[in-house]
Formats: structure tokens, sequence, C-alpha cells
């Protein structure tokens, strides 16, 4: 009680505050995309539709994910626009989505759309998994470049791997859950285990790999391609791997939150999320996006990505994370002192 | 319009626990308008225990304390009527000595004019005309007494409490201060009680002395009263010299000391008393007799060492029939001269009947 | 007699009395609210479980022609007929899924056979895929769907994440490792950090004051930034990588190389302050009776230094265990506990396991602040006594040995701090060593740009402003109060409590308890307010210790004196002692300032988007692998900091010239 009363005073006051005097519907809108392209984005679909205006609150997937959670009884969003299309898959079995087929969600990739009908989320863009490779560093290890995943099971390249920690990077478990789908159950868990001898460490974040290959901290690191791709523009000696077996995956996805109270406002604004304008926008910060034959090619970005991006499933992914960390937690973690 | 002797400061069966231990013991006492009384007693007797439940600092467990008739024996401090200086003088080190004798009138209906008009007519009452720029720590000891006075008074009020004030100063400051204090006192007529350890102190200022000991009031009277005829060994021997010599009685009046019977009219005899007792006399009280006596109270002594104290000489008596017991007496000089006495001389003296005192040990 | 023992009077409360008690309990109402509830919170999510409940689902197998011939049975006891084979442990989190087909060990998703399933009530969830259900109507599968079948766990109360915990050697091992680190660190500390003060204290070196102000540079930076020094001097691409021989600098030796960085300052502090107190009329007479060098230091120096030693030993170990910052950085697999709660918490979201991980933590940090608390007080009772300065003579051998050692410390210090700086100018190491000031646009990197610099002084000025406004002020009216025995210790209890909470429990127990939306309060998550709360209640008892010291030095009776004139306290309190207090004041203000720039600990889980921090953009950005940014951003911090310290002393210093008239001959006084 007295917290709805504190907000809405609060909300009153915003209200006096703001400069604006046009009738507007506000629609609070969750997301974890990065903070530099979220005002690019309210902008952009402002330019459509001034009359709704977005209240952005954005934190990390991990922290977005686990607010919204804890708001499960008590829902403060309308809209999320930009999650792991994992974690909205951890909302979906919550009953926490809207179902809803956005105007023009047919034009968009199948593999980016919720397979119930109507779809619970609509994926946004992809980011891809990948290997990036120092040459200068390779060459002074007298390394030869990988071609697959499993090429990197090789005993030359022991202790010159770096990848991020499942438990803690979504780029992690994306390669992990990429694995167990490609070479099964226990053929992905053989796969860990003999890649883990070549592993000098793992990484929390899944763009450091990228990066420490680019200083040449580690001439291997297991990222994601477009990070791959960004520093090598910037000068690095990189080279970006795709192994050949296929890659891991995960995406950016949109929801409406089951309960709001401007339903009308967050269709709009979802229907708006899959135009070809919206894709065009998602196109500046990755590589990959829903609406087939928009993405226009980055610079340094591996050719034959697209294809090689396995079909994910994103429900074994939800539905098995648990047990896959709690197994990887203890095959792998805390290598070091386990001598 | 009031009457001088009635009673200002009323203290009715006041009791002061801390923990276990009792401070105060059923203490009733009343101080009259205008009147200077000393708290008197041994460090731990209790005195600033009294005098801090009397400021409302330290409240009493159980008792009452009326003020100008009104009961205050609850009040919070700022709602009782009284000045205070402290042994540590709590000025406040960052204002002058203006300042701080002007605080307790700042914000108080007085506009600027009128505060520094009372304060430079208190500068003056305190003879520091042309020290109120000072900061405290400019100050000397004594001056940062005055000014702590200064200020306890600034307000006018109806009580003045001083807790130890002379203590911290060095001795000679001390003499002086004692009577500027209680010429102010005089003049401004403000009621006053005083926490002394000092006896001289005590006797030189007070109107009336509360002697106290162990959480217990011995005794309430003038100085010359205290001194003259105290009613209890304690008081005795806490104030001034005293010769105690241990007695034994049969009959009231009677004191049994060694082989001699001596005859004491002086003061209260103790009820029912028999062994245990002190016979007890002033050394100044003892008078030397030119002849040899055998009459009341009379006795033959030898001298023993003589100590010269300036107006007097302290004087050791031995007399066989004593027993144990040693006499100290005083001689005046005139008496030391016209009698000739020295050590090793044969002496009869008289302890008076009506200045020998007897006390239950 | 027993009349005498009635109940004792009450006093009447005056108006100070009720503003004094009224404030006194609004700043513990503040510390409950911020210290207390948070903390319980906390606990009690770590004992909110969630584990599977068979009994609430029954489920019905058909023939191959798809009859449903079979009894109906609830899936508890399925699983019991399969005995050894079925499932043991149902303890999960609260995304936990269970596959049902694990209870049908013939089940094969090509068999024809069907299944249906469904709850005794609502409160049995189970999923198809993703889809949530929670009927108590039969739901019909083929074996193909019935294979994407999940059950959902039940939420309740018990010791499970305990049990879970300890039986995890990945996550209880870290209590050896946590334990393990601190207990080197603190031994190599203490040992330098005392030969440090030794030197300082015991010989006529020169260049005293120079060695001072060195060593206590590293409390100007973040811990996690010698990790990244460390990194540029032994790591793969480190400029000193041969001394490593072989050994990898990411683990156990990073971390005790910078943990010994950012504590040293503690202990030398600590130590100096121990030595300096230890009495010349003990050395006289040893010297007198002619003891050798080594039995004077054996059976002088050491016993006066013992409790400073203890207590130093307390304070790093405490610094270590529970320090986060370095063992991100550098700990490479090396799991300790305070990292394992930012694993748990951000990585996987599991909240109930790092509340776990935060109890375990609060255990060993608990007991050395019980440890440390206890010392102080033996040490105070040997301050007070009163004893003469030990001027210690000139002797040219051993003071050249004091000089050397400090120069050495003095290279590690300041070479770890120059290393950063040097990293943070190179346009990129190790390829391109020309010097540009591109690792300072940190607008193009993670953690939030610039802003979160500026965002970093702003909360250092509001926590040294309001945290000095209100700890100070507490201190007073704690310290002022007549009477009230009972609130005035339990405001005690409430002040020292913070020192034994480790940021990272603090920083977790806060989104428990202001992240909940039920929460009147919850208006403050993820604003600069919170940030300021929690670095305030963070780096409460230093704060509350310093004033209470600087308090207690002024007359007791001045609130009598000021009462007795019918003054208001707040009047005396401005008048008097704030202006005698002011030196103290600062000195809690710069403590605060300087602390809120560099910690991270408790703060990692409050910041928003629009509150990133300086010291967290470190974090951040060494984390996204941008780690010269991050190098640069820490030594923005540092001369942010040794800004902020010159400031201070001039400040200081101008303060002691302005009041030098009243200030002088008060020392002078209370000597």
């Amino acid at each position: 009680m007295l917290g709805k009363t504190v907000a809405s005073i609060g909300t009153i006051a915003g209200l006096l505050l703001s400069n604006s005097v046009l009738a507007q519907t506000e629609l609070t809108v969750y997301t974890a995309v990065e903070a530099e392209d979220l005002k690019r984005y309210a902008e952009t679909f402002n330019q459509d539709h001034p009359d709704i205006k977005v209240n952005w609150v954005r934190d990390s997937t991990g922290i977005v994910t686990a607010k919204l959670l804890a708001e499960k009884d008590n829902p403060q969003a309308d809209v999320i626009w930009g999650l792991a299309a994992t974690s909205l898959l951890l909302l979906k079995s919550e009953d926490m989505l809207e179902a809803y087929s956005p105007k023009g969600v047919e034009l968009l990739d199948s593999k980016f759309v919720d397979n119930d009908d109507p779809p619970a989320w609509v994926g946004m863009d992809a980011w891809v998994a990948a290997v990036c490779y120092n040459t200068v560093e390779a060459e002074k290890a007298g390394l030869t470049p990988p071609a697959s995943w499993k090429d990197l099971t090789d005993a030359q390249y022991k202790g010159h791997v770096i990848m991020p920690n499942p438990n803690s990077s979504g780029t992690g478990f994306l390669d992990v859950s990429s694995w167990l789908q490609m070479f099964g159950e226990e053929g992905g868990w053989e796969y860990m285990d003999a890649l883990h001898n070549n592993i000098a460490r793992y990484t929390h974040s899944g763009s450091k790999p990228c990066k420490l290959a680019a200083a040449g901290e580690i001439p291997i690191g297991i990222s994601f391609a477009f990070r791959g791709a960004k520093s090598k523009a910037a000068g690095a000696p990189l080279e970006i791997i795709v192994p050949e077996e296929g890659v891991g995956w995960d995406m950016e996805a949109t929801a409406i939150v089951a309960g709001t109270a401007n339903l009308e406002a967050a269709q709009t604004l979802v229907d708006w999320s899959v135009t070809k304008t919206a894709n065009e926008m998602y196109n500046t910060g990755y590589a990959v996006v829903a609406m087939p034959g928009v993405a226009k090619p980055v610079e340094h970005f591996p050719e034959n990505l697209l294809e090689k991006m396995i079909d994910n499933d994103f429900e074994f992914a939800a539905n098995n994370r648990k047990r896959i960390l709690a197994e990887w937690q203890n095959r792998y973690d805390g290598k070091s002192e386990a001598k | 319009m009031t009457d001088p002797a009635a009673s200002y400061l009323r203290i009715e069966g006041l009791n002061k626990f801390f923990g276990q231990f009792q401070a105060l013991k059923d203490i009733q006492l009343e101080v009259h308008e205008g009147e200077l009384v000393c708290f008197l007693g041994p460090s731990g007797c209790g005195k600033t225990t009294l005098l801090r439940a009397i400021a409302g600092l330290d409240l009493q467990t159980s008792g009452r304390i009326e003020q100008a008739g009104t009961d205050i024996s609850t009040l919070p401090v700022s709602e009782r009527d009284f000045g205070i200086v402290f042994q540590s003088y709590a000025l406040f080190p960052n204002l002058t000595a203006e300042r701080n004798i002007a605080f307790g009138l700042e914000n108080s209906g007085h506009n600027r004019r009128e505060i520094k008009a009372r304060v430079s007519e208190l500068l003056e009452l305190i003879g520091l005309p042309d020290q109120g720029e000072k900061f405290p720590s400019q100050l000397s000891g004594g001056q940062q007494q005055r000014i702590a006075l200064a200020r306890a008074i600034a307000t006018s009020p109806g009580l003045l409490l001083l807790d130890e004030p002379l203590s911290a100063l060095d001795a000679r400051v001390r003499v002086l201060l004692r009577r500027e204090l209680k010429e102010l006192q005089r003049k401004l007529g403000v009621t006053t009680v005083m926490v002394t350890h000092d006896q001289e102190e005590a006797l030189v200022l007070a109107d009336r002395i509360v002697v106290m000991n162990h959480g217990l009031i011995e005794q309430v009277g003038t100085p010359a009263d205290i001194y003259c005829n105290p009613r209890s060994l304690f008081v005795a021997e806490f104030i001034g010299e005293m010769n105690q010599l241990n007695a034994s009685s049969t009959e009231p009046g009677q004191l049994q000391v060694g082989e001699r019977m001596l005859r004491s009219e002086g003061g209260h005899w103790p009820a029912d008393a028999a062994n245990d007792l002190v016979a007890a006399i002033r050394p100044e009280d003892i008078l030397p007799q030119a002849n040899n006596s055998d009459a009341l109270n009379h006795l033959d002594v030898t001298i023993g060492d003589m100590a010269f104290m300036g107006s007097f000489w302290r004087s050791q008596l031995h007399d066989a029939s004593l027993g144990d017991n040693q006499l100290i007496a005083d001689f005046s000089i005139n008496a030391v001269r016209r009698l000739s006495l020295q050590s090793g001389n044969r002496l009869t003296v008289e302890l008076p009947a009506d200045r020998l005192l007897a006390f239950r040990r | 007699m027993s009349a005498t023992r009635q109940k004792p009077l009450q006093a009447r409360l005056g108006r100070d009395d009720l503003i004094m008690r009224g404030y006194m309990l609004m700043l513990a109402l503040y510390l409950v609210i911020t210290l207390a509830l948070p903390l319980y919170t906390m606990l009690s999510k770590s004992f909110s479980t969630y584990q599977f409940d068979l009994s609430q689902f029954q489920i019905q197998v058909s023939d191959e022609q798809g009859n449903w011939n079979s009894d109906p049975k609830s899936a508890a006891e399925i699983n019991a007929a399969l005995g050894e084979n079925g499932i043991q442990n149902f303890a999960t989190s609260n995304d936990g899924r269970l596959a049902p087909t694990k209870l049908f060990p013939e089940f094969s998703f090509r068999s024809p056979v069907n299944y249906r399933i469904k709850g005794n009530d609502s409160s049995a969830v189970w999923l198809v895929g993703s889809k949530r259900h929670n009927s108590t109507d039969w739901l019909e599968l083929d074996s193909n769907t019935f294979r994407r079948v999940s059950l959902r766990p039940v939420k309740s109360t018990g010791l499970a994440n305990y049990a879970t915990y300890f039986s995890t050697p990945a996550l209880s091992r870290s209590i050896r490792n946590s334990l393990f680190i601190s207990i080197i660190s603190t031994l190599i500390t203490v040992t330098l950090a005392f030969a440090f003060a030794y030197a300082l204290n015991r010989s006529q070196m020169r260049f005293k004051g120079f060695f001072r102000l060195v060593a206590m540079a590293p409390i100007l930076v973040p811990s996690l930034l010698p990790g990244i020094a460390l990194v540029y001097l032994f790591g793969n691409q480190g400029m000193l990588k041969a001394f490593m021989m072989g050994e990898s600098i990411y683990g156990p030796i990073g971390i005790v190389i910078g943990s010994v960085f950012f504590t040293f300052p503690h202990a030398v502090m600590i130590i100096t302050t121990a030595l300096a107190i230890s009495d010349a009329r003990l050395y006289e007479a040893a010297h007198s009776m002619r003891a050798g060098r080594w039995k004077i230091f054996r059976t002088v120096t050491l016993p006066g230094a013992r409790y400073g030693l203890i207590s130093a030993a307390f304070v790093v170990f405490n610094l270590v265990i529970t320090d986060f910052g370095l063992p991100k950085v550098i700990g490479g697999q090396y799991n300790m506990l305070a990292v394992d709660i930012y694993k748990q918490v951000i990585g996987q979201q599991n909240f109930e396991m790092g509340a776990v991980v935060s109890v375990v933590l609060l255990i060993p940090a608990l007991l050395a602040f019980v440890v440390d608390r206890y010392v102080q007080r033996r040490q105070v009772a040997m301050l007070s006594s009163r004893s003469v300065p030990w001027q210690p003579p000139r002797r040219r051998g051993f003071d050249a040995l004091c000089l050397g050692y400090c120069l050495l410390i003095t290279i590690f210090i300041v070479g770890l701090l120059g290393v950063c700086q040097y990293a943070a100018l190179v346009k990129f190491w190790p390829y391109d060593l020309s010097f540009s000031l591109k690792n300072y646009a940190f607008d193009l990197m993670d953690g939030g740009g610039w802003n979160s610099y500026y965002n970093s002084v702003q909360l250092a000025l509001y926590t040294a402003l309001i945290g000095t406004a209100i700890i100070f002020s507490g201190a007073y009216i704690v310290e002022k109060t007549s009477g009230f025995h009972k609130g005035r210790s339990l405001f005690q209890l409430l002040a020292l409590l913070p020192m034994a909470i480790p940021g990272m429990v603090l920083g977790l127990a806060y989104i428990f308890f202001f992240n909940n939306p039920n929460n009147p309060l919850n208006f403050l998550y993820g604003t600069m307010g919170i940030l300021v709360i929690c670095t305030v209640t963070h780096f409460y008892t230093v704060s509350h210790l310093t004033a209470l010291t600087a308090l207690k030095q002024i007359d007791p009776e001045f609130e009598s004196v000021a009462a007795s004139l019918k003054k208001p306290f707040y009047k005396l309190f401005a008048r008097v002692t704030v202006p005698i207090c002011l030196p103290a004041g600062l000195d809690i203000s710069i403590y605060l300032f300087v602390n809120a720039m560099t910690t991270v600990s408790a703060l990692v889980f409050l910041y928003s988007p629009d509150t990133t921090l300086a010291s967290v953009a470190v974090l951040n950005m060494d984390d996204a692998g941008d780690i010269a940014p991050a190098a640069a951003m820490g030594m923005m911090i540092f001369y942010t900091n040794a800004g902020a310290r010159i400031i201070h002393l001039l400040l200081s210093k101008g303060i002691l010239k302005r009041t030098q008239a009243w200030r002088a001959g008060h020392a002078a006084m209370s000597s």
C-alpha cells in the first residue's frame, strides 16, 4: 500500500517536473541493451510514434531478469525490449509474458520467433559465438590456426585458450549449450573435458577472451564474433575463426509483460520493433538481425557466419540451464587448485 | 520582603543508588535564602552527588527537593533555576571571556546593548574589566575561575552551585579568591551551595557547613558550632586537630582514661555508653598551668618534642597514668615564654571539662 | 531499611532530553533500516529454498494402444518404486526444472505410449516446453511431447541451501581458499608493515616524512588496481614475466601480492601507533641492565607492540577475506568467497545461494571484528597510562639498513602505481607502445564512461558531507545524552556493527531489502541516494569512533553548563562542540570521501545505468577486457583522492592557524 502511494507520489512529482504538456502514454520498458544505444532507439521510435513515451529501466541481462522475476506478482514493466531469449523463456515459463503476434512478424526469420502461436516473444538481433585468434602471439607460440571446435582440444593449444565461464557469462553458456546440442549430451561433456585441459582460465565476461586475445595476453579467445570484428577494426592482429561444426548464438528479444495496463501502447511498440526501420537500427550494434536481408555486412565480420549458426533449441537451453551449469561447475570450476 | 531565615532549598529523604552502592542515605537538609552552605567531606562521601541531584544532573533514586517552594525533584536541568561553576570551570575554549559570560544571555529577550552592558558590569564585578576579549586559554587559572563565576551568575539565578571551584588553583590564589568569592556572594545575596573537601575553605567561607560521610549527613551547623561542638568522632577528627584518648565510662560525664578519671561536660554525652569511648580535646584547648594541682582534669605531664608552628608550639605531652594515650597540645608563644616551657620539662595541664568531649568509637 | 529501596524516581524529560532521545531514535532507526533489516532479509533469504515435491503430481501411462489401463500414481510413488535408481536430491534453486522422464527408465520419445499428468492442486506447476501449466485436470501428451515436460519446484524454508553449499566442492572449497589467502597475506603484510613501522619509529634515517606519505598511497586507489598493475608486470605479456618462472600471476600469487599492497597502509598505521606508545623508560631500564639489542627487541619492543600487531593482523585479515575487486581481477580460477557471492548473484541470479555464501563470509569477518575490538580496548588502556616517548639513538649501519628497506617498499608501491599510469598512456599494449590518451576515452568503453567518474566524485562529496553530519551528530548524541542507557548501548552496537559486515554482504542485503516492490523505500533503489546511504553505512564505524574520540576530549560539563544557562543543546553543539571538533570532522570527511571513491564491493550490486561509478567502471572495463582504460580510470581515482587529501591538509592547516589563539592554549591545558 505504502509502496504504491510513495511510487505514485513520485510519478506525480515526475509529471509536474516534466515540461512536456502533451497527453502521452508512458511505457516502462525493461532492457539490457547498451545504454548508449537506448537513446537512439527511443528517438527513432518516437519519430514514428511521438505519443508514446518510453521510460527505460536498464541493467545487465542477469539483473533485469532477476528484477522481473522478483516482481512476478507485481509487475512494474509494460514491455521488455532487448533481453536475451533464454531469459524471456524463463519469464514465459512463469506465465509472465503476454502472447502477441506483432504486425509483420511473418517477415522475420522463423528462428527469431517463439514457436507458440501467438508467440510470447519475438527476436530482434543475434550475437554469435566465434574464436578470436591472435596471429602474432600464435606464431610466437608456434601454433597453427584451428578450423573446428574439435581442433581446439589438440595438445598444441594447451594453456593457450581462454573462454568465458558459463556460470557468469551468457556467451559462455551459449557455447556450452551449443556443444551439448551439436555433440549430444555425452559427446558434449567429453568434448569439454578435453577442451578444459587446454584452457588457461575462464573469464567472467563474454567479451574479455577476445579482448585478451587482441591484447596478446592469450593467443586464442572463445568469444563472440562482433566483438572480434570490433577489436580487429581497432588494429588488433586478430583472425576471427568460425568453427566448422557450427556456432552457438543467442538473441535479444522483445515481449509484452502480462498484466500491463497499457496493452495498446505496448502492442504499438512491439509492432514497431519488428519493422524494417527497427531492424536497420539494430544493425548498428549487431551484425545479425531478425529480418532477413536487412543486415549490412560488418567490416571484418566472417562471411560464412550466418550459415554456421546452429538450429538453436532455446527450450532445451532454458529448461536444462540449471542442470548444465551445476554439472559444469562440478567438473571445471576452480580448476587451478584441483591439481 | 522575604524572610532572610526562610528556607529556600528544602531536601527531604533523599536517597541515591548507583547499582548496589548507596551514595546518599536519607538526606534531610534546609538551606536558607541568601545563605552560603558548604558540603564538606572526604572524597566519595556523596557531597558532589548531592550537589548534582540539586542541579538535576544526576537524579536521586528517591526523595524530594524543593526550591523556593516549588517541587523540583524531577525537573530537567534546564527548567531549574541555578548557575553552576565546576572544578574544571568548563569554559568554552573557542569563545572569548565576554562571549562565555554572554552565552546564557543571548536569545533570552535581551538585546545586544543590554547584553553588552551586563557583560561589562559582570567583568567589572569580578575585577577583570579589560580581559573580556581574551580566550580562556590566555587567562590565568584564577581569572578563568572568575569568568566561570560571572557566567554562572549572569542570568541572576536564584541558586548558585559551586563544585570545588577553588581546588584547581594554587594555594595563594585560592586564599585570595576565597575572600573575593565571599564578598561577591554577600554583595549578590544569592543562595549558594558549595562543595569542598577543604575544611579550611569551608570554615572561612560558609555560613553553615554540612559535614558528610559515607552518604550520610554527619552534622549541620555554623563553622564555630561544627568546630567546637562536633556531633561525631568523624566530624571531630575531620575538622581541625583533635586528641583522641581511649576511654570507658561507668556514669555519664565520667571518663576513665588509663588510670585517670576525667570529667567531661562538653558536647553530647553518648547514650548508654560504657566501653569503647573516646575522650577528645582539641590541642589548643589544653591549658598549661603555672602551679601543680590535683584539681579536676589536671594532669602532670612531661613535655616531649616541641615543633614551632609560627604562632604556637605544637608539643607532645606524656603521662604514664593515661596508659597508651598520647596528648598533643598547642601552646601559644606567650605561654611558652611565660612558663619557660621546653622539651623534657614537667608540667601540669588542665583539660577543661567543658572542652573535653566524649564520643563512641 | 527496606523502605529506602523503592521504585526509582523518573526524571521529567526536558525539551533537550526529548529532542536528543528523539534524534537518537531517529538515527538508530536509520541504522536499523540501513543495516539490521537488510541483513535480516538476507539471512532469511538464505533459508528460502526451492525443492521438487513429487507428491504434488499425478502421472499415468497408457499402453501402446493408448488405453489408460494402469492406475494413476503420484510421481512420488513412482519414484519410490525405483528405489536407488530414483531421484534422491530434491533441492534446487528458483529456476530448477526436473524432467519427469527420469521416473520412467524405459522412456523413449519414439514410444507409442501416451502420458498424462495433473497436479493435486494449483500449486503444482509444470512446463511443456516453456508453457506453464498448473491444472488439476489431466493433460494428455504423446511420448515426444512428454519429453519436453519439466516439473517446477515449490518454495519452502530450511537448510537445503546450506546443505547444497557444503556438498558442492566448487563452492565450499572457497572457504579454504579464502582462509588460506587471508592468512598468508596477513602474515606477509604484518611482517613487512612491522619492519616499515619499526624503521620509521626506531631509526634516525632520513626521508621519514616521504616514506610515511608513500606508505599511505595504496589507500587512495581501489583494491583491484594493484591487480591490473600485476597483469602488466607479470601477465603473459608482462614486463617482468620472467620473474614468475612459469607460474601464473592469475591466482593465489597475484591475489597475495595485491592484498599486501592494498592492506599495507592499514597495518603500518596501526603498528606505528603501537610502537609510538611504547615507553622509553623500559628501554632505558633495559639498556642499564646491559641487555643486547636482540634481547631488548624480544623482551621490550615485541611485547609492547603485541596488541598493535594482533590488531593489525585482524584488520588485514578482514580486509583480505572480504575484498572482492582484487580476486575478481587477478584471481583467475582461484575462487574466493567474496567473488562467489558476485558470481552467484550477477552470473546466475541465484540470490539464495548468494545469501548463503554471504552468511559464510560473515562468520570469519565477525570473528575478526570481535577479536579486534577486544584488542583495541586493551591497547587503549595501555595508551592512557602515561609513558615517555622513546628517542632512538643514531646508529649508522642500522639507519642505512632501514633506509634501504623503506626504499624497497617505496619501489613496490610507487612501481605498481607507475605501471598503471604507464599502461594507461600506452596506445595498444604490447603492440604499439607510443603514448596516447585514447584509453581515457571512457565514453567508448563499457562501464559508464566519464559519467561514472563524475558520479563517483558526486557520491564521494555527498557521502563526505551527509555522512559526516549524520555520523558526527550521532556520536555526539550517544555521548552526551543523559540517562537512557539501553537506548545508548543499542545505538553503540548498531554503530559498531557495520565494521563487521563485508561490503559484498551489505550490498547484497540492500538488494534484498530495497529491491522489494513492497518496500516503501523501494523508490531509493537505483538512485544516487541508495549509494550514499550504503557507503555511509559501510564506513560508519571508523568515522563514529573517530568522532567519539574527539568528543571524549571535550569537557563533559559543557552540556550541564549550557542546560543551567537554559540554552538548548543544539546551540552549544553549533557554537562550541562543532568548532572544537572541526579537525576531527575534516578527518571523517576525507576518510569517507576516499573510501567512497575507491569502494567497489557493496556498490557493485547497487549502481544503476544512471549512477555508474568510477571504481565499478574499473572493474567492468577490466571484466570486458579493456584493461588499459581500467588502469586509466583507476589512476583518475588516485589523482582525485590525492587532490582531496591535499585540500584536506590545507583546510586543516588553515583552520588550525585561524583558531590557534584558543586551540594552542586549550591543548596545553588538557595535556
